[in-house]
């Protein structure tokens, strides 16, 4: 059997479609946990990109800590704060933000440290104060990997919050660890088509937040290049 | 912390740590073996990056542990399993890397190799791919500490390496194994990280060795995302 056969046998059965553990509950949790850690590392990360790229100190720090900040493993963290704290909102939300933030940061500073010098420098002259040049001019020329981060930092998130499933947390990941535990393969494939299927949606809406938030100007110059 | 738990279980944690070796370092080497071909490719015939970059931007955001699951029919609860996910996680990476090092040779440099007589392998295997190694290995470098870190997960399909203390930490309420199963994954992480810095720094030995000079130059590559797109 392959793995969709499984995942059909399993999700063509109407239980799984009602009541509080039913599919549509878990994609909606699975929605508020990612979308709610995703807006705290974004409000942490994008100031702090925007200060770090506008004012070019501890740019390598950024960079090299970032590149560390993977070999942090999810699962140790999430399991080390459940320990801690016992199982409660910090114990996920903390370790989907720590999660998130390098992402977001370091495409948020290299996109506003990547303004062209000569866009700055007329900013200036136009006697524009530092608040407005970061407000009107880089900030819309660094959308596009503004953007870009907060579309990688949401992947981060949609994959941490399916893991955190193993603390306790609730989402699409439930039938995943509830599934292994159980050795219900349906459930499990079931679960993951829908994890998976809830990554590509996100994907696509961060593609349409794109094609609204970059500046008309710079999308009709990255067509002509 | 309880220190002597660490040299009772000696054995265990070299056994472990060997085998998060294993699962981390081999999907990034296979991933850039499969990488290097294809983002040559892409770097030749430009119409091919599109997309490639889609394909892999997508994959990309498949979790890894719905990718895990997705391949237990064909594979089993194998290290085959695990290895074959992170590949494809590699690969992600590593192919806006192999392609961003290409363009980073500079149209002149081809073009003298070219009128020195070299034919299009010599110049690719002499001149081109030795000035693309830093962005490359940059490349390498994100793909192997996130296999490595990553490859954790696997443990929750029963796929053992260093993930076996953090979860049998976390169910035996022993928070010593937690710690010393993810301090040695960052370790592992680490010390393959700065491997890979040296082996790039004796490969390009016409590179300044000092770190503000690489970051100087190699902070533009390494854009620590397979997903390019946005430029």
């Amino acid at each position: 059997m392959s793995f969709f056969s499984y995942a059909w046998s399993w999700l063509k059965q109407p239980q799984q479609w009602h009541g509080p553990e039913g599919i549509p509950v878990r994609i909606l949790e699975q929605l508020g946990y990612s979308a709610l850690a995703l807006l705290v590392a974004a409000l942490i990360a994008i100031p702090l990109g925007i200060l770090i790229g506008h004012t070019g100190r501890g740019a390598v720090a950024v960079v090299n800590v970032a590149n560390a900040w993977r070999a942090i493993p999810t699962l140790g963290l999430l399991v080390l704060l459940t320990l801690w704290l016992g199982f409660s909102v910090l114990a996920w939300l903390v370790p989907l933000v720590v999660l998130a933030i390098p992402a977001i940061l370091v495409n948020v500073y290299e996109g506003v440290a990547g303004v062209d010098p000569e866009l700055r420098d007329a900013a200036r002259g136009m006697g524009m104060t530092p608040w407005q040049q970061i407000r009107k001019v880089e900030v819309p020329v660094a959308m596009p990997l503004i953007v870009l981060g907060l579309r990688t930092g949401a992947i981060f998130v949609v994959a941490t919050a399916t893991i955190a499933a193993y603390i306790g947390l609730g989402g699409l990941g439930r039938y995943i660890i509830d599934g292994l535990a159980e050795n219900n393969y349906g459930e499990v494939a079931g679960g993951a088509l829908f994890v998976v299927l809830l990554a590509l949606a996100v994907q696509a809406l961060f593609v349409g937040v794109r094609r609204v938030a970059v500046p008309k100007g710079l999308r009709l110059q990255g067509r002509s290049s | 912390m309880m220190w002597s738990w660490i040299p009772q279980n000696a054995a265990q944690i070299r056994q472990l740590t060997l085998e998060s070796a294993y699962l981390g370092i081999a999907p990034a080497l296979i991933g850039l073996l499969i990488s290097l071909p294809l983002g040559i490719a892409c770097s030749r015939w430009r119409w091919l990056y599109a997309p490639v970059l889609s394909a892999t931007s997508v994959l990309y955001a498949v979790p890894s542990l719905a990718l895990f699951i997705v391949l237990i029919p064909y594979t089993g609860l194998t290290d085959t399993t695990v290895i074959i996910a992170l590949t494809l996680f590699s690969f992600c990476i590593l192919v806006p890397g192999v392609v961003d090092g290409m363009r980073s040779v500079p149209d002149p440099v081809r073009q003298a190799a070219t009128a020195m007589g070299f034919g299009t392998l010599r110049r690719l295997v002499q001149v081109e791919l030795p000035i693309a190694l830093p962005v490359v290995i940059a490349g390498l470098r994100v793909a192997m500490v996130s296999s490595i870190s990553l490859a954790s997960v696997g443990q929750l399909i029963g796929v053992s390496s260093l993930g076996y203390f953090i979860i049998d930490g976390y169910q035996r309420d022993f928070p010593t194994e937690i710690y010393v199963g993810a301090g040695l994954i960052i370790v592992l992480a680490l010390v393959c990280d700065l491997l890979l810095v040296g082996l790039r720094r004796l490969l390009t030995p016409w590179r300044p060795g000092r770190s503000s000079g690489e970051t100087k130059t190699v902070a533009p590559a390494p854009v620590p995302t397979p997903m390019v797109v946005a430029r």
